[in-house]
């Protein structure tokens, strides 16, 4: 810890400005006084949130790391410290657990069919709001972004009665035409495109809030300037807004994309994982091993695959995207 | 802007649209003095239509969810579907506070959402102030570590947060669904960025004063950014009313479930639930209308807030 600890302690007065070349004369105390003063404050003002940042995620970051190599079970809930070490053997096990291994592929499902969608549609209405709309531009906005500040638990309940096969909406729209409407959450080909679908409606918002934001960056006279030329509409947009939006289109891509490998609530309260575990995600089984069947180290070693996994896949998509614009 | 200028036809250029004079002048135009380029700027009809459409397929789930709870049984289940309900009726209203006490988990999730939104205010913004306008040692490593926790998946924590809790005996109580919502890591970046636009004369001012830092951020500091805490208490407000996977985790005492939670398990319970499609309805609406509301009048906060820190 000391070697971490010291050379910051010695670099801080020197980065702190003011206090570092202090200059020679009567206001120099006065001066040092105040960086002294900083110094202690600035610390004071950083500890509630170091505390509860220390107790309430450090230390759990830490401990799942540990619990996935122990056998922790039920009863270490009560007494955490008589787990026993096993080393590896959760993970080696998850590589043979067909379940596990059928919840990345879901989640990778779900996240290389969602992300493109959510992003694009949210970047499609961003442009349509930001070009051709004056008037109720705020009305749009309201309407698109509003599944976002919603209940999941909300949305979830509406679209299964909108996805029932009987009396759901989508059923009575399909036989009013004369067709039937397929079991859309109780078919194993069909349950997770509707989860997508459903996730998408319910993060456009956020996409496209992000990009109106990226839009509005662009100086107007670059478009002009571009007009003036003769650039037509989708010349415009493909030499012009896509480059000049790809900072903004690197973080959408970045958080839609951990949000959608965390997919929890939508599989939980839609299909609890089904039919036949066709809609069962990593973070879902995580909590089924860990909290339904208190396979605690085990669903640890869940936790620290799908967290390695996004930080790769966080780290390839900054790599990929920032070679780009290169 | 310099390869703009060189691709401009120079002035005596044979003449184009931009020559008031020229074959091409077809009397002045309406809006503004930018010409419109071949293929035109994108229809306005279009654009509305394409919008309308999209909208009401984002609304649609709603308008649905709103008009059903007041639908009698025969609507519910009507084919082709009803959409404006044939028969207005509250039996559903009735039928759900007999079966759920939602008073007692509106209060729940209020309570929680109250304590975490005050606490996050006071503590953001103290940190948010001391990354922004105070000079410290480590105060880099301090926001790397804000930066950082940003980015943690928060699934990482539930195991041993729950086990945290349990040795605590925190299960079942305020404090287990409030502490680790306490201080919020977006919270404090959203504050730094305001501070930052804070002018550091006027702390200085202050401090030469005398005033002592405590002062300065409470009466100063903290007035000049009411914008930013009004965007954040509805941010992390909305954040904890809508929250479902720690409450779930954390309470297992029905008395305890915040107004999600006892949804969600009236939902997925098919021994409740069943044929009870009104009933989920009236409890989706108690979820969704008081945040809808606040936010249809608070939007932009909300979007402020999301295009700042890029979070929910």
């Amino acid at each position: 810890m000391s070697t971490t600890t010291e050379p910051a302690a010695e670099a801080a007065p020197v980065k702190t400005g003011p206090g570092a070349h202090p200059p020679p004369g009567g206001r120099n105390r006065g001066k040092r006084q105040t960086v002294a003063v900083q110094q202690m404050a600035g610390w004071l003002f950083s500890t509630p949130f170091l505390v509860l940042f220390a107790v309430f995620m450090a230390l759990p970051i830490v401990a799942t790391l540990v619990m996935s190599f122990t056998d922790f079970g039920l009863r270490n809930v009560t007494d955490p410290f008589s787990a026993e070490f096993i080393g590896f053997e959760n993970y080696t096990k998850l590589l043979d657990d067909e379940k596990f291994l059928k919840a990345l592929f879901n989640t990778a499902y779900f996240v290389v069919v969602g992300v493109p969608l959510t992003v694009g549609l949210g970047l499609f209405v961003a442009v349509l709001l930001n070009n051709g709309i004056d008037r109720a531009r705020t009305f749009f906005r309201v309407g698109f972004y509003a599944p976002v500040v919603t209940s999941i638990v909300a949305i979830a309940v509406v679209w299964r009665f909108v996805l029932d096969p009987s009396d759901g909406l989508i059923a009575g729209l399909a036989s009013e035409v004369g067709l039937t409407s397929p079991d859309f959450l109780g078919s194993e080909a069909l349950a997770m495109p509707s989860l997508i679908v459903m996730a998408v409606w319910r993060n456009l918002g956020t996409v496209m809030v992000l990009f109106i934001a990226g839009l509005q960056a662009i100086p107007p006279d670059v478009r002009e300037a571009a007009r003036l030329d003769g650039a037509s509409t989708w010349q415009e947009f493909r030499r012009i807004t896509v480059p000049l939006l790809r900072p903004t289109m690197l973080y959408t891509t970045v958080i839609t994309t951990i949000g959608y490998l965390n997919v929890f609530e939508e599989p939980f309260v839609m299909t609890q994982g089904g039919p036949s575990d066709s809609t069962l995600t990593v973070s879902l089984s995580m909590y089924r091993e860990g909290f339904n069947f208190f396979h605690m180290g085990y669903a640890s070693a869940m936790a620290y695959v799908l967290f390695v996994v996004i930080m790769a896949i966080t780290v390839l998509q900054l790599r990929l995207l920032k070679d780009n614009t290169k | 802007m310099s390869a703009a200028r060189t691709t401009t036809p120079p002035p005596s250029a044979p003449t184009g649209p931009q020559d008031p004079k020229g074959p091409g002048w077809s009397g002045p135009r309406k809006g503004g003095g930018v010409p419109t380029s071949r293929g035109g700027r994108l229809r306005k009809p279009g654009v509305y239509v394409l919008l309308s459409v999209g909208l009401l397929v984002m609304v649609a789930p709603f308008l649905w969810m709103g008009l059903s709870a007041f639908k009698t049984d025969r609507d519910l289940t009507a084919n082709p579907p009803v959409w404006i309900p044939t028969e207005w009726t509250l039996e559903h209203f009735g039928e759900l506070l007999d079966r759920l006490d939602i008073p007692l988990y509106f209060f729940n999730s209020l309570t929680v959402a109250v304590l975490v939104t005050a606490s996050n205010l006071v503590f953001c913004s103290m940190l948010g102030y001391a990354l922004a306008k105070l000079r410290f040692g480590g105060r880099n490593k301090v926001f790397a570590l804000v930066l950082g926790a940003l980015m943690v998946p928060g699934n990482l924590m539930l195991l041993p947060l729950f086990v945290l809790m349990s040795k605590l005996q925190l299960i079942d109580s305020y404090a287990g669904l409030v502490l680790p919502f306490a201080a919020q890591a977006f919270g404090v970046f959203l504050m730094r960025q305001f501070m930052q636009s804070i002018p550091d004369e006027l702390l200085e001012a202050a401090r030469i004063d005398g005033a002592r830092e405590w002062y300065i951020f409470w009466r100063i500091a903290m007035p000049l950014v009411k914008p930013a805490l009004a965007t954040l208490s509805i941010l992390i407000f909305l954040g904890s009313w809508n929250n479902f996977v720690w409450p779930l985790i954390a309470t297992n005492d029905p008395e305890k479930y915040t107004l999600p939670v006892a949804l969600a398990t009236f939902a997925t319970d098919p021994n409740q639930s069943a044929g009870s499609n009104g009933m989920l309805m009236v409890g989706s609406l108690l979820i969704i209308l008081p945040v809808l509301l606040v936010f249809i009048v608070l939007q932009r906060h909300f979007t402020q807030g999301l295009a700042t820190t890029g979070m929910k």
